[in-house]
C-alpha cells in the first residue's frame, strides 16, 4: 500500500517561502511525476514526503496514517539519489543489503534478497564490485536495487537520469516504467524534463513557485493545459502564444497553438517570412516571423521545401486553439 | 608529447636538485653511523679509535634503553589514541553548523601554533603545578589533596600536555575529511534505516580511514622525535621515568658529552623509525591507495 495525501503542507527556509501551500493525493500504485522549472520547489516537496525536511505547517499522511513527524525510516518509503548516493567503500552487495543490515535481518534472508533484486536489475555478475568500478546506468541499478530490497510503501526518484547520458537516459526510463509495472508500488518521480514527465507518468503535477499548476494525465496537460505556465511547459517544441489583435479576435488576451496545429496553406488567416528551419528528417521546424512581428514555430513534414525568406500562410486549426485570459488561466 | 631529448632535458635539470637532496640526506646520516663506531668524548678528545658495537652495547646493556624504547612507544602510541579519538570527536562537533563557527573552529586550532616549550611550560605552570595550577585549585576545591602530575605520572602528564599540542592538528585534517562527505549518502543511510551511530560507524568512520591514515603517518614521524616538552618539564625524571630515546641521546650528547654513543642511539632511532614505519605502511598503508 502506498496512499500519500498532503495536506496544506507549507515550507519555508527562514523568510523565503519555498512552498506555500500545497494540497495533494497520490494514490496507490500510481506512477507521480513532479516536474516544474529548476527552484520550482519539486525536489524541497519530495524531501518533505522523504521525512529529510522538517513540514513548516500542514500534514503528510502515508496509509492513512499522519507520518508528518515521524522520522524517514519509520515511513516505509525509499528514495534513489540524484548522485545515487552508493556508499563508496562497500561492494554492490553490501550496499544494496545495507537497509536490510540496518533491519536487523539475517544472513541468509539478506542475502536472498539481495540475489532477488539483483536478477530483476541484472546485477548478479556485479555483486562483488564497488561502485567506482560500475557505470553510470549500473550505479543507477544498484541505487534501485538498494531501494527495491527494503519493499517499500513509495518509492521517490530525485532526478535518477539527469546525470547519464541521452541514450542511456531513455533505456533507464523504460527500464524504470518497466519496473513500476512489475512492482505496481507507488512512485513518485522528480524530473525537470517534460519529455520524462509525458513518458513515464499516470499522472504529471507541475509546479512553479512552490505552487501547483496542474494535475493531471500527460495528455490531458497536453490537450487542455489549465493556464499558460503549463501551455508553455508541456510540449516541444513549445506551443505558440500570441497576444494581440489576433487574440481579441477569439476574445481572449492569448491564444496558443501547437507548432504541429499550424497548417501551411495557400492563404490562411496569418502571414509571415520563413526564418531558421531545423530538419529533423521525420519533421521540419520552421520559424515564422509573423507581419505582426510574433515569431512562431511550425512543424512541417520532413520534406517540406521552403527556405529561409520564404513568404508563407498558415492557418490554425480552429478547434486546437487554446485561448487564455488575462490573468493566465484557460477561457472555457 | 615527450621526445628523446625533452625527457633528457628534463633529467638533465632535476638532477642538481637530486644530487644536492641526496648529499643534504646521506651525509649526515654517514657522520652519524662514523662517529657511532668510534670512541669520541669530548671530555677527553684526545683519546679516539675504532671500538666496534662498543657503543651500541652500551645502550642495550643500560636498564634505561629498554625503559626509553618503551617509553618512546607508549608516548607515541598514547598521543596517537587520543588525538585519533578526541579529534574525531571535535571535528564531528565543529562540524554542526552553529552561531560563530569560524571563530570557533580558530580557538579549536590555536594549540597547533603555540611552540613546544611554551605549550610545555603554561601546562606545567599554570596546569599542573601543586601550588599554583588549575588542577591543583580544583582538586583543594573538593578538598582533595592535589596531584602531583610530574612527580607521580611524568609519562602521562608528557602524553597529555603533546596530546593537547596535536590535537588541532588531527581535528583540523579530520574535519576536511568530514566536510567532503556527500549530505547525500548520509540522508540514504538516514532512509535505510541507519541510527546515528550507524551513520558513524557504517559510513563516516569507513568515509574518514584515509585522513585517519594520513594523521597516524604524519604524527608519527613527529612523536618519535618529542623532546622539548620533556626537557621543559620532566627533564625525563623522576630517575628516567619519562625518558624516550631522543631524551637519553640528548643526556649521553650533552650531559654525558660522549658523541660516539649519541651517534650509536642516533643511528638505533633510524632503525627504531623504520621498524615502526614498516608496521604502519603495512597495517594501515593500504588506505592511502585508490
Amino acid at each position: 500500500m502506498g496512499k500519500i495525501t498532503l495536506k496544506h503542507v507549507n515550507k519555508s527556509f527562514g523568510e523565503v517561502a519555498v512552498i506555500p501551500d500545497i494540497n495533494l493525493t497520490i494514490e496507490d500504485g500510481e506512477f507521480v511525476v513532479f516536474v516544474g522549472p529548476s527552484g520550482c520547489g519539486k525536489s524541497t516537496l519530495l524531501r518533505l514526503i522523504a521525512g529529510l525536511e522538517d513540514v513548516t505547517a500542514g500534514q503528510i499522511d502515508i496509509d492513512g496514517l499522519d507520518a508528518t513527524y515521524l522520522p524517514p525510516a519509520k515511513r516505509g518509503l525509499a528514495m534513489v539519489f540524484q548522485s545515487y548516493a552508493l556508499y563508496p567503500h562497500m561492494t554492490v552487495r553490501k550496499n544494496i543489503a545495507f537497509p536490510l543490515k540496518m533491519a536487523g535481518l539475517s544472513e541468509e534472508e539478506q542475502e536472498k534478497k539481495v540475489q532477488n533484486a539483483a536478477r530483476i536489475l541484472n546485477l548478479t555478475n556485479y555483486l562483488d564490485r564497488r561502485p567506482g568500478q560500475l557505470s553510470g546506468g549500473q550505479r543507477q541499478r544498484v541505487a534501485i536495487g538498494r531501494a527495491i530490497v527494503r519493499e517499500p510503501a513509495a518509492f521517490l526518484f530525485d532526478e535518477p537520469l539527469s546525470n547519464l547520458d541521452a541514450a542511456l537516459r531513455v533505456s533507464m526510463r523504460q527500464e524504470i516504467t518497466e519496473l513500476h509495472q512489475t512492482l505496481k508500488t507507488t512512485m513518485i518521480y522528480v524530473t525537470h524534463d517534460q519529455v520524462e514527465a509525458m513518458t513515464m507518468a499516470d499522472k504529471i503535477v507541475v509546479l512553479n513557485a512552490g505552487n501547483i499548476e496542474q494535475v493531471g494525465s500527460p495528455l490531458e496537460l497536453y490537450h487542455r493545459p489549465a493556464n499558460l505556465f503549463v501551455a508553455g511547459f508541456i510540449g516541444s517544441p513549445k506551443m505558440n502564444l500570441v497576444q494581440g489583435a489576433v487574440a481579441a479576435a477569439q476574445g481572449a488576451d492569448t491564444i496558443g497553438v501547437r507548432p504541429e496545429h499550424l497548417d501551411i496553406v495557400e492563404s490562411g488567416s496569418w502571414h509571415g517570412v520563413v526564418g531558421l528551419t531545423e530538419h529533423l528528417g521525420s519533421d521540419t521546424f520552421l520559424k515564422v516571423v509573423l507581419d505582426t512581428g510574433d515569431t512562431i514555430t511550425v512543424r512541417a513534414d520532413g520534406e517540406v521545401g521552403l527556405r529561409h525568406g520564404d513568404r508563407i500562410s498558415l492557418a490554425p486549426r480552429p478547434d486546437r486553439i487554446h485561448r487564455f485570459g488575462a490573468d493566465g488561466k484557460a477561457l472555457a | 608529447m615527450s621526445t628523446q631529448s625533452s625527457r633528457l632535458a628534463a633529467r638533465v635539470m632535476v638532477a642538481p636538485s637530486v644530487v644536492l637532496l641526496f648529499i643534504w640526506m646521506a651525509v649526515p646520516l654517514a657522520m652519524t653511523l662514523y662517529y657511532s663506531f668510534r670512541l669520541y668524548r669530548l671530555l677527553s678528545p684526545d683519546r679516539t679509535g675504532w671500538v666496534g658495537f662498543t657503543n651500541y652495547l652500551w645502550f642495550f646493556n643500560s636498564p634505561d634503553f629498554w625503559l626509553a624504547l618503551w617509553n618512546t612507544l607508549a608516548l607515541v602510541g598514547g598521543v596517537l589514541v587520543i588525538t585519533v579519538v578526541l579529534g574525531i570527536l571535535i571535528a564531528l562537533l565543529i562540524d554542526q553548523p552553529v552561531k560563530g563557527q569560524g571563530m570557533l573552529r580558530i580557538l579549536v586550532i590555536a594549540p597547533f601554533f603555540v611552540m613546544p616549550p611554551v605549550a610545555a611550560s603554561i601546562w606545567e605552570n599554570l596546569f599542573m603545578h601543586p601550588q599554583n595550577g588549575l588542577f591543583a585549585a580544583i582538586a583543594r576545591g573538593f578538598g582533595a589533596q592535589p596531584i602531583l602530575f610530574l612527580e607521580e605520572y611524568p609519562l602521562l602528564s608528557v602524553i597529555g600536555i603533546v596530546s593537547w599540542e596535536w590535537l588541532p592538528f588531527a581535528a583540523l585534517i579530520l574535519l576536511t575529511s568530514l566536510q567532503s562527505l556527500s549530505s547525500e549518502q548520509l540522508e540514504a543511510a538516514e532512509m535505510d534505516g541507519a541510527s546515528a551511530l550507524s551513520r558513524l560507524r557504517y559510513i563516516i568512520l569507513p568515509h574518514m580511514t584515509r585522513a585517519i591514515t594520513v594523521v597516524i603517518l604524519i604524527q608519527t614521524i613527529f612523536l618519535l622525535g618529542i623532546f622539548g616538552e620533556i626537557f621543559t618539564t620532566t627533564q625525563g625524571g623522576p630517575g628516567s621515568a619519562s625518558t624516550t630515546l631522543p631524551y637519553m641521546i640528548f643526556k649521553q650528547a650533552i650531559a654525558a658529552k660522549d658523541i660516539g654513543r649519541a651517534a650509536a642511539g642516533g643511528i638505533i632511532a633510524v632503525i627504531l623509525a623504520n621498524i615502526v614505519a614498516y608496521f604502519l605502511m603495512r597495517g594501515i598503508g593500504r588506505h592511502l591507495d585508490a
